[in-house]
């Protein structure tokens, strides 16, 4: 990716001179040599913090639902996922396209730290990202990973390298195809379980949720003006899981909200500090639509109605649902 | 402060055989809020009213709760008899405890026990219901009328007769319908032509109606009084305007062996037809898939031979976008295709027909010019056997559950039109009942029994083997209790009819209701027979159920006088319990604009305060037409913000109501 960050910073560098934005939204350095922020840069002299590497996962496109209403034009960096997420958002008018120059960027592939920390990585000083090899270099020496090996759940069962949308691309020469596993397949595997078991295992992993409400303000689809979980009069405004119906159902509602609209972008599982797999709740989702309304990829395009919003006299019918043992 | 009633009614035994009321009316009394309740035998009745009036004035109530039948019953009544007391309508609750209490519970403690909950429920939504005031909306005097067989004509023909503009719209090149086929009708045997084609003439020929031959409705939008509809205009390849019905290009046409639509198959046709000789209009349509200039461009017999000029190769669809006030459905029925029906025969001879098929062999306009003959070879058949209720009251999928109630009477015809005209014929009919209820009905049937002698043997039929030109029918005869074989020369099954195709994207376009069947449903299978639950849709015909032609055509004239009481009006109340965008949650994401069925959503760029330097921002918001929405709620569920919300049924009261329950 070296080759394209210069090619990027170039571009954003361009643009500044020439005025065609006034603001450019990308990625800076955090904290550790892991952690990488959204960030706004306002001037060609700002873009020194600019960084983007196998830690840039964060999806910008949600930044823009604010940054498009400020005056001048912004430039975006979409990765080919998130240009999904772009789409969408254009399509519900939550971002003024006419504000923005995106710029669609070639993607590798985005690093798990977990992954990496969990083969017993401690102190890391630096992390080279070599080809298909991964560096870590620590205090008590490196260790090499197979790139592959570290990647994010989200990038082994990639979308695809192809942008949806941008008004430029910046890409590799040599693009790299990261998908190895079918997206659904751990929706199936939790189809196979018995009712019970599969209440056994969500109970399980959303009784961890501390309510951070991390996966909500990160996910590009959650982008109410206010949330219903913070609306007083809904009845069901809280800030803290104070009882398990909470816990539980605070997912499921958000599942719910965004059936339809989620793009998979597999934001919400990579913030979770809980490591609760979210995504495969909204993967469920995806995989009835396309199985009751034929594939439907949200965000591919700006203007097709979302198979949840959209009424077709051939929609399978309501009965279908208990044929397939929704009665359970 | 609230002060509610709570009104607990007998419903003579209906509710209190099952439903402790004086213990329900006690239960009432002790929630907070309720500063009155009592019960009484018969609520809706003029003495209940003025008790439930006077108690509103006695005790300066501010809400009404009545546990009585459903609101669909008398929820209007109870409006009305509220408002007359001085309170908004809308500040009126019922509770059900008739419909989902007292007829489904046995027990008299368990139903006491949740007619107790219902009320409880009834009065957590009425402390939260706000007065509402009804707005008004024009009605756009004009009908449409989907269909024009018999029901359709019928209708429109009263609808004009009012003085109202009516369409009708019929998939046919011509109007007429499933009558035209008919060669007699039972039980007065006038010729159907001849009753029939005089009404499709004097249709015609109304300046008020306009008759959409060959047309379909493709859309409607809007609601009552005021719906728009988009009318698919095939194109007939003939101008409609020129064509004088002369009848040269049929018979020039080369391309002649074409499945004849009106003889049911059983003769041929050009591909330029003119469907039969009293078709309305008498206009002719070339079927492109069978028309030579159409399929290689080489041909044009047909334009040379007509002096009128009326053919019309390039002649496309046309869309016609007209405003309706009235929506009259008359889509009627087809018989029930054989196919599945095997033991018959119906697929393996030509001479198993159905009674339909019988209709043309006997009809003077058909393809034997009305003499009865057997299609395999055109001999004249001299044991004929007919087979009863062949797919209706069947109990498996291969059949319909429902009698077709026709059947029965038109078997009796014509067995009795054979044995009159043919009296060396033996006709046998094997039945399961004869069904013969109506005026001078069972005295037809008898009159065949008895005067023509036709041979009714209750049992049926389980094999018909067409063997050596003829057909081995065995059957049983449940009253000897013996096996019966009869070498028949023709059988003619008695096939069950079925709502036509169209029904249910019809049912689909106009959120009309149908049933298991596919038959349209009533607002009240007693009370309102020829309305649909939807609000300006009426129904008229076999579409709402296997009817005959009296009943028919009754119907049909039912349906007019509702719809010209409908088009009388001038404005119409509209229901206030309508949608609302809360502005200040709204993200203007378009969720509701989409699942919106009545186009009643638009968006607004709207000015608003925000904390910061910019004071201020500009946000797409939606904004309801309140006279177009029909306050169906699918916006209040698809919004992700909670931004939507019904008037009359909010969330907050829909969950108070639950809260209420789950106590």
């Amino acid at each position: 990716m070296q080759e394209i960050f210069g090619l990027i910073k170039e571009k954003a560098e361009k643009l500044f001179a020439d005025g065609s934005v006034n603001r450019v939204l990308g990625w800076k350095k955090g904290e550790t040599e892991y952690d990488r922020i959204p960030s706004v840069f306002e001037s060609a002299e700002e873009l020194e913090e600019f960084v983007y590497d196998g830690f840039c996962a964060a999806n910008l496109s949600k930044y823009l639902i604010r940054e498009s209403r400020e005056d001048g034009k912004i430039a975006v960096l979409l990765k080919p996922c998130d240009s999904y997420s772009f789409n969408q958002l254009v399509k519900e008018h939550r971002i003024k396209r006419d504000n923005i120059y995106a710029i669609g960027i070639d993607c590798d592939g985005k690093l798990d730290i977990d992954k990496i920390k969990a083969a017993g990585v401690k102190a890391i000083q630096s992390i080279e990202e070599n080809g298909s090899e991964v560096i870590v270099h620590t205090l008590y020496g490196d260790k090499k990973f197979n790139r592959q090996d570290v990647l994010l759940e989200r990038c082994l069962c990639c979308k695809g390298k192809d942008h949806v949308s941008g008004d430029e691309f910046i890409l590799a020469q040599n693009r790299v195809d990261t998908t190895v596993k079918d997206r659904f397949e751990d929706v199936r595997k939790l189809e196979a379980m018995t009712p019970d078991e599969r209440f056994e295992f969500w109970r399980s992993e959303l009784s961890k949720c501390i309510r951070c409400n991390a996966c909500r303000n990160v996910c590009p689809a959650c982008n109410c003006i206010k949330c219903v979980f913070d609306n007083e009069d809904s009845g069901v405004a809280a800030k803290a899981n104070v009882d398990t119906f909470e816990e539980n159902m605070f997912h499921i509602i958000r599942a719910f909200h965004v059936a339809g609209r989620c793009t998979d972008c597999g934001e919400c599982s990579r913030v979770c500090p809980q490591h609760i797999p979210l995504h495969l709740l909204n993967r469920k989702f995806i995989k009835d639509i396309d199985e009751l309304y034929g594939e439907f990829k949200a965000g591919a395009d700006t203007e097709t109605k979302g198979p949840l919003t959209d009424y077709r006299t051939g929609d399978a019918e309501p009965s279908l649902i208990s044929d397939r043992g929704g009665s359970n | 402060m609230h002060r509610i009633g709570v009104f607990v009614c007998w419903c003579g035994t209906n509710i209190a055989a099952t439903v402790d009321v004086k213990a329900v009316a006690e239960a009432a009394r002790k929630e907070p809020g309720v500063v009155f309740a009592t019960d009484y035998q018969y609520m809706c009745s003029e003495a209940g009213q003025a008790l439930i009036r006077q108690a509103i004035k006695d005790n300066a109530l501010t809400g009404v709760v009545i546990c009585s039948c459903s609101p669909r019953m008398h929820e209007a009544t109870f409006r009305k008899t509220v408002q007359a007391a001085g309170l908004n309508p809308y500040m009126l609750e019922i509770a059900n405890i008739r419909e989902q209490c007292s007829w489904i519970h046995k027990d008299i403690k368990e139903g006491t026990e949740k007619a107790i909950i219902l009320a409880r429920t009834a009065i957590a939504k009425v402390m939260l219901n706000k007065p509402l005031t009804a707005g008004e909306s024009a009605v756009t005097k004009r009908a449409l009328v989907i269909g024009g067989g018999i029901a359709g004509i019928q209708s429109a023909l009263d609808i004009a007769e009012a003085g109202y503009e009516v369409d009708i719209v019929e998939k046919q090149p011509t109007i007429g319908g499933k009558m035209t086929q008919i060669d007699k009708t039972f039980p007065t045997l006038d010729c159907a032509a001849c009753i029939l084609t005089p009404k499709m003439v004097d249709a015609a020929q109304n300046e008020k109606i306009k008759i959409f031959s060959y047309s379909q409705v493709e859309e409607v939008k809007g609601f009552v009084g005021s719906f728009k509809a988009k009318i698919r205009k095939k194109a007939r390849f003939v101008d409609e305007n020129l064509c004088t019905g002369c009848g040269d290009c049929t018979s020039k046409c080369p391309s002649k062996k074409n499945k004849n639509e009106f003889n049911l198959g059983l003769d041929n046709r050009p591909a330029i037809y003119i469907p039969f000789a009293q078709a309305v209009p008498k206009v002719a349509v070339i079927d492109a898939e069978a028309c030579i200039k159409k399929k290689t461009g080489k041909c044009g017999l047909c334009e040379k031979v007509c002096s009128a000029g009326a053919i019309k190769y390039d002649q496309q669809d046309e869309i016609i976008e007209r405003e309706y006030g009235a929506i009259v459905v008359a889509t009627g029925f087809n018989p029930i295709k054989l196919d599945k029906y095997d033991e018959y025969a119906y697929s393996q001879s030509p001479d198993v027909v159905t009674s339909l098929e019988l209709e043309r062999l006997m009809n003077a306009a058909g393809p034997t010019q009305g003499t009865l003959l057997r299609p395999s070879d055109g001999t004249h058949p001299h044991t004929i056997v007919f087979i009863q209720c062949v797919g209706s009251r069947c109990d498996d999928a291969r059949g319909k559950s429902y009698c077709s109630k026709i059947c029965c009477m038109y078997t009796a015809k014509h067995a009795m039109l054979i044995r009159e005209k043919y009296p060396d014929t033996d006709v046998h009919v094997f039945y399961i009942d004869v069904r013969t209820p109506g005026k001078n009905f069972d005295e037809f049937y008898r009159r065949a029994v008895e005067q023509y002698g036709v041979d009714y043997i209750k049992g049926m039929v389980g094999k018909v083997i067409p063997h050596d030109g003829k057909l081995l029918v065995q059957g049983s005869d449940l009253i000897s209790n013996e096996q019966v074989k009869i070498d028949a020369d023709m059988v003619v099954l008695a096939a069950a009819i079925e709502p036509d195709p169209t029904a249910r994207s019809v049912a689909t376009m106009l959120t009309a209701s149908i049933d298991t069947n596919d038959f349209f449903t009533e607002a009240h299978p007693k009370l309102r027979p020829v309305e649909s639950p939807t609000a300006g849709v009426f129904l008229s015909g076999v579409c709402q159920g296997p009817k005959d032609i009296p009943e028919t055509v009754a119907q049909a004239s039912a349906c007019a006088a509702k719809v010209i009481g409908l088009l009388a009006k001038d404005k119409l109340l509209s229901n206030p319990c309508v949608a609302r965008a809360d502005e200040s949650l709204c993200s203007g994401c378009s969720v509701c604009q989409n699942v919106c069925p009545y186009g009643a959503i638009t968006y607004e760029d709207r000015e608003f305060r925000i904390p910061g330097p910019k004071r201020s921002e500009i946000r797409r918001v939606a904004q309801v037409n309140e006279a177009v929405c029909q306050g169906c709620g699918a916006c209040t569920v698809a919004c992700p913000s909670g931004a939507m919300d019904l008037k009359g049924f909010s969330t907050k009261q829909i969950m108070a109501e639950v809260d209420a329950i789950c106590r």
